[in-house]
């Protein structure tokens, strides 16, 4: 399937632009099914977790650079430090990692 | 606005990382720079760039987009408790363009009620660094040294951990279902068959994971019923 970019791009604005859109102005009550509220409570670690694991251990040169950063992350993180610090200070350590074994 | 300062480098660093791989999807500068203005998403953008990669079709996009960007339907619903209730429709239009994760963070921060232009401002900065960001990784991303681009890979995905981590601190039941997804994406890599609908299809996956693990948990474990979601995360 030959599929064009430019489609994709206003697929991905529309849907991502409604999904914040429509809660902030027409929704004003809340929900209150018990099941969805749990579904979409968990929706975002749940994914982000899926798309981190195990896709971030090819995403460097080296297995090994990428769980160096990996560690580290989930170190800095379990200390709650922000998202720029945690992303930062991964990239410096696979950097790193690389400087000795390549 | 001075809000906006940090989040405006940080998502500099995240986005030039995905122009990289924008890039490796065949993105010209020019579409890579108007899906970050357009979606302002970054996990959408990355899940995104997986399908434009392998060609998978628009109804994937849309899928992916919208379960990735659940969460945003969360923190719109949190804000919109925040903002001053005769905030006008048009404010309310233009103010969630500006509900990603970091802005959300900042804005619950602010003393009520919200003001539209605090998103605004923080907008002004964080838009533009997002947007330079991923151009520049369309364009010089080829031009950087290998280590350089290697490290910087990882950006994206540090920040994913930082958002899903501190919450299992939270809450033993994320923890356990932040688990759980790590070993059944794992595992959905090596077991054949699946190992090959993940690789032709990697949006897909994510969204088939996504969905059935969330439903389990929100079957085995729900939310308390007074424990309100938009109210806790409004109170970070």
């Amino acid at each position: 399937m030959s599929n064009n970019i430019w489609i994709y791009i206003t697929v991905m604005a529309v849907v991502t632009y409604l999904v914040r859109m429509l809660p902030m102005t027409l929704i004003r009550k809340e929900i209150k099914n018990k099941l969805l509220r749990s579904f979409l409570y968990y929706v975002p670690y749940v994914t982000l977790t899926v798309m981190t694991v195990p896709a971030i251990f090819s995403a460097t040169r080296s297995t090994a650079s990428a769980i160096a950063g990996f560690i580290t992350a989930l170190i800095l993180s379990f200390f709650k430090k922000s998202m720029i610090l945690v992303a930062t200070v991964s990239c410096a350590v696979v950097f790193i990692t690389e400087l000795f074994i390549h | 606005m001075r809000d906006g300062l940090p989040i405006a480098l940080g998502y500099f660093a995240v986005s030039f990382s995905l122009g990289i791989q924008a890039k490796d999807a065949g993105m010209s500068v020019l579409q890579a720079a108007v899906m970050s203005l357009t979606s302002l998403t970054s996990a959408g953008e990355f899940a995104a760039l997986s399908i434009i990669a392998t060609g998978g079709s628009y109804i994937s996009m849309a899928l992916s987009q919208l379960i990735i960007n659940l969460r945003y339907i969360l923190m719109s619903f949190a804000l919109s408790q925040r903002i001053a209730p005769e905030t006008s429709s048009l404010h309310r239009t233009c103010m969630s363009y500006g509900v990603t994760d970091e802005i959300f963070g900042i804005s619950v921060k602010q003393p009520k009620p919200l003001s539209p232009f605090y998103t605004y401002g923080a907008l002004l900065l964080a838009v533009p660094g997002w947007v330079a960001g991923t151009a520049l990784g369309v364009a010089a991303g080829n031009i950087l040294p290998d280590n350089i681009v290697s490290a910087l890979n990882l950006a994206l995905y540090g920040m994913f951990i930082a958002v899903f981590i501190p919450q299992s601190r939270e809450d033993k039941h994320v923890a356990f279902a932040v688990l759980a997804s790590m070993i059944i994406s794992t595992a959905c890599a090596f077991i054949p068959f699946i190992k090959d609908i993940r690789k032709a299809s990697p949006g897909t996956m994510i969204i088939i994971l996504t969905v059935l693990i969330s439903l389990v948990f929100a079957i085995l474990f729900p939310i308390k019923e007074n424990d309100d979601v938009s109210q806790d995360s409004a109170e970070k």
